[in-house]
């Protein structure tokens, strides 16, 4: 199957869009995109080995929270996994000017 | 940070249409390189729903399945998600504490549109910097506009003209 790298995380992965690994649920998928690239790992999940709360997995066009497998559900070789931080925020400005770092 | 004219107005335009409501969007382009500093290069600017109808008018949300569509878009053109786009309603063009907690995606810009009793003022952009949640920082970054009508008009004095 493919797993689908977002921009900000290429770099750990040798610059690859796109990593294409063997594996039967979406757990095994991503053991082994982190064996191939550990220093992604620390990205993806707290020291706690808890999914970090900003980072969706998506398999397919599917949210893997909500499958009934959730993580172990199985996957096929045409199947997509998807790594997507989210996008948030909004409104109630820091005073204009102030230091923006 | 690049883009055209017809982008620039265009985020500002979605802007103004969701007014008293934050618009957002996703901007697809190109990570480049320009004498030693990075340049996202941006070709187009994707309109994307924003699911804070609890609290639109000053908080903004795309949904990931959203972002899931646009970025496999953006693959079939060659594309990247280079950054991303709101706006602040009767707020200044200055990112928020929400605003920097809720960004994670590292070296892509985050550009804020303040708009004014329905009108866009002005267009502000932050490149997110950094390595890791832990060292992350918004960096003022310059929008180099192409295309422009008159190049010797500021894009802000440009809007306050139209």
């Amino acid at each position: 199957m493919t797993i689908e790298i977002p921009t900000p995380l290429r770099v750990y992965t040798a610059n690859q869009s796109a990593v294409a690994v063997d594996a039967n649920t979406v757990t095994e998928a991503v053991s082994a995109l982190l064996a191939r690239y550990p220093e992604f790992k620390k990205h993806l999940y707290t020291p706690d080995g808890k999914l970090r709360s900003f980072v969706n997995l998506y398999l397919n066009d599917e949210d893997v929270r909500y499958l009934p497998q959730g993580e172990e559900s199985a996957v096929q070789p045409s199947d997509t996994l998807s790594i997507i931080p989210s996008i948030a925020g909004g409104g109630l400005a820091v005073q204009a000017g102030a230091p923006s770092a | 940070m690049r883009l055209s004219q017809q982008v620039y107005d265009a985020l500002r335009e979605h802007g103004e249409q969701t007014y008293p409501h934050e618009c957002c969007g996703v901007l697809l382009g190109r990570f480049t390189s320009e004498d030693g500093r990075s340049v996202n290069d941006v070709e187009d600017a994707i309109r994307a729903g924003n699911t804070r109808t609890d609290s639109a008018h000053n908080r903004y949300n795309i949904a990931p399945h959203e972002l899931v569509k646009i970025q496999r878009t953006g693959r079939e053109q060659g594309l990247d998600i280079v950054g991303f786009y709101h706006s602040h309603p009767d707020h200044p063009a200055q990112w928020s504490p929400t605003d920097f907690a809720e960004a994670h995606w590292i070296g892509c810009s985050y550009v804020i549109t303040a708009v004014e009793k329905g009108a866009a003022r002005q267009t502000n952009s932050f490149l997110l910097t950094g390595a890791t949640e832990d060292d992350k920082a918004f960096q003022n970054e310059t929008i180099e506009v192409t295309g422009q009508l008159d190049p010797g008009l500021e894009p802000e004095l440009k809007a306050d003209i139209a």
